[in-house]
């Protein structure tokens, strides 16, 4: 029955008639109230049949549905009579439908065993490395008709992807290699200085940037802002579908965006590698003048007593490795991509640390390598 | 029936899934020449794989596509190269090349298999898109125009090589009724002037009924066709409840 002055809240009061279990719903019912839950409203009872009424709710929502809904579940699964008449038409209705689709089993079990994940995630891996494989096949043959001079290759794309993955990268590529030179500088006088032998701080930096430094600092630095660009741009062409759009007028993915690019990295890396070399040599002159009063003159002549050109030319020759593998892993994450904003957000991502864990793959190749070559 | 000409487009027991999922299974139907055909059904039914699978964009488990009596999905690479040159596909959102003009994304399946000199292309470009009311938009970037000029970009683009086929996919999705009507007059005009045999996938009950010749319509429990004809016959006819309810937004079963 109402109360006779209003509830501020929700409240269902549970009455046992001979076996018969009454729950009278009152006051409000809203979601973003406390409500009562069915549970413990019929706590252990064990009636042989529940009534429910709601002649005292003043207000309700998907709240009193739920209540009832599960109270209908409960007594469908405990062989219960429910007896709902009391409630208005539309509660019932929805309380049925609430009920329903509590039912067990009307959910889709899509949860897979250890067994099958392993399975699957094995055959995706497999379908990975071939995707992979064709696709620097791809790569190749496309090279391959480049140079035969048989494609229609867009060096117009190809000047515009130098320019900025070459040019407009210099001024962060001069601040990295500087400041690499820096604290090459400042950690090898620790050492040299203990031995009296400041002035090695010169043949140390030398040998470094132009065999290592230059080539990797440009390799990273293009990783993050060149790789990462080429997969998000080339992710959202395949979400708007703009790569199935050249794939249906027969023109190769692989000649109209990935050669361009990475033919463009390839290129221009060894430009920025040897920029970054000059500029890592210049930040350990400034330290070597500054703190360990070395003469920027005695800095370059002791340096050219062991910098030769076949440094200069692993490093080069490194950095055509860096940029190729930068360009194809991110021209690669970017075809990958799912089409969705997330697979771009995923593909930019994984570019970068697919380029910057082959860089170093190759770089302790490359070691191995020269040393057994002897270069 | 009357021993027809070769048809257009004959897809033979063809079966595709989308992602792990069998999609479709036994799918056989023909598309005459100059015929506008539906492939129709509900969402999710597999209408876009199946023309995905058709065109060569996904590869079909099973079965052939053959387009003029030339078999495609055993084509090797330079044939199917040539057979595609013949095939314009509409996609659902454009799908322009973001990074080209209007002009340019027609320009470039025209620079990729013709000779032609630089103007006559450029020529051709603005004769395209004047032919889908996009005249003097030439110079435009896909990304500074609505969502309507877009899709009729998108088909100016594959109308750049007078294609004998032309694939939509949902052409009137995001349209407004009147834009879907304007499409569908276009369609009709290019299938009339240059004898075009036009597949369009959707669910648009208004342009099936209003321009298609025939229509497949596709069903999620079969995985296959459930009705064939066109689309006239369909609803006066003794076809499967499903269909005539899907055609006349009808309830015809009870219950």
């Amino acid at each position: 029955m109402p109360a006779s002055q209003e509830l501020t809240r929700a409240r269902a009061s549970a009455r046992t008639e001979g076996s018969v279990l009454e729950v009278a719903l009152e006051g409000p019912w809203r979601l973003d109230g406390e409500t009562p839950r069915w549970s413990s409203v019929v706590g252990g009872a064990r009636p042989s049949a529940v009534r429910l009424r709601a002649d005292g709710v003043s207000r309700w929502d998907t709240s009193l549905v739920a209540f009832v809904g599960e109270a209908q579940r409960w007594c469908s699964d405990a062989g219960v009579a429910c007896d709902t008449a009391l409630l208005q038409e539309k509660m019932r209705l929805l309380g049925g439908q609430f009920a329903e689709s509590l039912r067990a089993g009307a959910r889709d079990d899509h949860s897979r065993s250890l067994l099958v994940e392993v399975g699957l995630s094995t055959r995706e891996a497999m379908g990975e490395t071939r995707d992979f494989l064709q696709f620097v096949g791809e790569c190749w043959i496309g090279a391959k008709r480049l140079v035969a001079g048989q494609a229609g290759f867009r060096w117009n794309d190809c000047l515009g992807e130098m320019q900025k993955c070459g040019a407009m990268a210099l001024p962060i590529v001069s601040l990295i290699s500087f400041l690499v030179g820096i604290t090459l500088a400042y950690s090898g006088a620790i050492v040299l200085r203990r031995f009296g032998g400041d002035i090695w701080v010169a043949d140390l930096i030398g040998v470094a940037m132009t065999r290592e430094m230059g080539a990797m600092m440009a390799g990273v630095v293009l990783a993050g802002r060149t790789g990462a660009a080429y997969a998000a741009e080339i992710g959202s062409m395949k979400a708007n579908e703009e790569i199935d759009a050249l794939t249906i007028l027969g023109i190769s993915p692989v000649r109209f965006l990935v050669l361009p690019r990475v033919l463009a990295l390839g290129l221009m890396m060894p430009l920025l590698a040897l920029y970054a070399n000059c500029l890592g040599i210049l930040g350990g002159m400034a330290v070597a003048y500054t703190t360990l009063d070395i003469p920027p003159a005695a800095y370059w002549v002791e340096m050219l007593t062991i910098v030769d050109l076949p440094d200069v030319a692993v490093g080069v020759i490194k950095s055509v490795v860096y940029g190729l593998i930068v360009g194809l892993s991110g021209c690669r994450r970017g075809l990958q991509a799912e089409s969705n904003a997330a697979g771009v957000g995923q593909a930019a991502t994984s570019a970068v640390v697919t380029a910057i864990l082959f860089i170093i793959v190759a770089d302790a190749v490359f070691a191995v390598v020269f040393n057994a070559i002897g270069l | 029936m009357i021993k027809e000409a070769t048809p257009a487009i004959e897809v033979t027991g063809l079966a595709c899934s989308y992602q792990d999922y069998k999609v479709l299974e036994g799918v056989s139907f023909k598309v005459r020449s100059a015929e506008i055909f539906f492939i129709v059904g509900p969402v999710g039914v597999g209408k876009t794989t199946l023309l995905r699978n058709m065109v060569g964009l996904a590869t079909p488990v099973h079965g052939e596509v053959r387009f003029n009596g030339r078999s495609f999905t055993s084509a090797d690479p330079a044939e199917r190269r040539e057979m595609l040159k013949s095939f314009g596909l509409s996609f659902q959102g454009g799908a322009l090349w973001t990074s080209l003009t209007l002009s340019e994304n027609i320009t470039l399946p025209l620079e990729e298999y013709t000779r032609l000199p630089r103007d006559e292309i450029e020529r051709i470009a603005a004769f395209r898109l004047a032919q889908v009311g996009l005249a003097g938009f030439e110079d435009y970037y896909p990304s500074e125009i609505s969502g309507g000029m877009k899709k009729r970009a998108g088909l100016a683009r594959a109308l750049a090589l007078d294609p004998t086929i032309v694939f939509f996919d949902e052409p009137s999705a995001g349209l407004d009724p009147i834009g879907a009507r304007n499409l569908d007059r276009l369609i009709l005009q290019i299938r009339d002037t240059f004898g075009t045999t036009i597949v369009i996938v959707s669910h648009d009950v208004d342009s099936i009924v209003g321009i298609a010749d025939r229509l497949i319509m596709l069903d999620v429990q079969t995985r296959g066709i459930i009705a064939e004809g066109p689309p006239g016959a369909l609803i006066a006819g003794p076809s499967d409840p499903k269909v005539v309810e899907f055609l006349t937004r009808r309830t015809v079963r009870s219950g």
